[in-house]
């Protein structure tokens, strides 16, 4: 269980990580944090020919209001500092109250969200929470920066869009409107194991008290986290009451067929993304499931 | 492929100078080339948190580390938390209340425990239960561990 032999360079900014990148594609690696690539190589499932160490770049680990008002999280953020951050808590208090679920501490203070989204876990909370937030992912190459919405990012199991010449950048969430409720329920054998399935919410009422809009996503059931279209149309535009988040609930089942594995079977995650949705549009609307 | 790279790492207060291959970890470095033997490791995939230390003040695992990376900063080991006689009070308190068995956690549990009671002093039980989650300990059972540093976090010294 040790790493095989790699070339290893400390990447001293964004331009320099990227020069790498366009010079050794495929063969070179980014590291964040760690938490998911080191055991990776430790494990020998992962062999690069370099590892381009990006924690030395002040940039990609600033996260910060930018002049529009939206969230900019840096590639390099460790999980634990949006969990402890008061901007995170106040504006986006979804991401902040999910990131307690991210394993333990001692990987928080190291795991990134840049690592996340590109490792793509399927349990994993971070691509869940960008597609409920509507984020967007930015990433650098030699070529330019191109823009991909988070729902576009994940293409598939452990696997995104983004080509091996190009650097996730930063992740940006747009300003929550002031009225946006959210929720955030998973399910793991012990607080911090992977999800064995999770919802993430954010819903919007008018001042009538009527759903105007709303983002449900489910983790944990399929090859990457699924928005729950079924389940916001049963919402949109109805008085979110306790019957219509438990119609938005079973709504979230459409078209799933989890696996089943050693931790759960196909039928107690769809269980789960039931009894879950329905807690987490609970929480966010002031409803007891 | 890149030769070995000097690296000089504040190890528990001291300037430690070395040349390190890329592809050696942080706990590596500590066990075979410090020999600081308190860091264990068991897992090597950062699940059972034996070989957590900290990092700049913060715990990380030492086996998700390479010991390059760590060029420029500060390491604290379990080693590192104990008084130059004796133990330190949340050390006393793990034996005090039989906190170990076979004491192979033992490290990773203080230095977690360390970890949380410098940014939180004074943490609930379930605090505690939340902090150690990340620590795998296969025969002590947990509660003695927790009663311990509860028992840390009180006023006074012993």
């Amino acid at each position: 269980m040790k790493p095989p032999a790699f070339d290893y360079v400390r990447a001293h900014d964004v331009a320099h990580a990227v020069s790498l990148l366009a010079a050794h594609g495929a063969d070179a690696t980014p590291l964040a944090g760690g938490q998911s690539l080191m055991p990776a190589l430790n494990f020998r499932l992962a062999s690069p020919a370099l590892l381009v160490d990006l924690n030395a770049i002040g940039e990609l680990s600033a996260c910060a209001v930018d002049d529009d008002g939206s969230l900019l999280i840096g590639a390099t953020a460790r999980h634990r500092h949006v969990e402890t951050s008061s901007t995170v808590a106040r504006g986006w208090p979804l991401l902040a109250h999910a990131m307690g679920s991210v394993a333990h501490v001692a990987i928080r203070n190291r795991g990134t969200i840049g690592g996340s989204l590109c490792h793509a876990d399927p349990s994993a909370e971070w691509p869940a929470l960008c597609i409920a937030c509507e984020a967007h992912i930015e990433l650098r190459s030699a070529r330019g920066t191109r823009d991909v919405a988070a729902a576009d990012f994940m293409s598939g199991l452990f696997t995104t869009v983004r080509a091996s010449d190009e650097l996730l950048v930063r992740v940006r969430f747009p300003r929550w409107p002031a009225t946006r409720r959210w929720g955030f329920r998973e399910v793991a054998r012990r607080r911090g194991d992977f999800a064995i399935a999770g919802t993430a919410c954010t819903v919007d009422v008018d001042a009538a008290g009527a759903c105007t809009d709303a983002r449900v996503v489910v983790f944990g059931v399929a090859d990457g986290p699924v928005r729950a279209s079924a389940s916001e149309a049963a919402l949109r535009g109805r008085r979110p009451d306790a019957a219509a988040i438990r119609a938005a609930a079973v709504a979230a089942l459409t078209g799933l067929e989890p696996r089943s594995d050693a931790h759960a079977s196909s039928a107690y995650r769809l269980e789960l993304v039931r009894t879950l949705t329905a807690r987490a549009l609970g929480d966010a609307l002031g409803v007891p499931a | 492929m890149t030769g070995p790279v000097a690296i000089v790492v504040l190890v528990n207060g001291a300037r430690v100078e070395a040349s390190v291959e890329p592809r050696l970890t942080l706990a590596d470095f500590l066990r075979t080339r410090l020999r600081l033997t308190g860091t264990h490791l068991g897992c090597e995939h950062g699940i059972c948190g034996a070989c957590t230390i900290l990092l700049d003040g913060q715990a990380a695992r030492a086996c998700l580390l390479l010991a390059v990376q760590c060029d420029g900063h500060r390491v604290t080991t379990v080693e590192g938390l104990s008084p130059p006689t004796g133990l330190s009070k949340l050390q006393a308190c793990f034996r005090r209340h039989h906190a170990l068995q076979c004491g192979f956690c033992t490290p990773g549990m203080v230095v977690t425990a360390h970890a949380l009671l410098a940014e939180s002093p004074h943490p609930t039980r379930a605090q505690i239960e939340d902090a150690i989650s990340g620590n795998l300990c296969r025969c002590t059972g947990y509660i003695p561990i927790v009663d311990a540093i509860a028992d840390a976090a009180r006023d006074g010294t012993r």
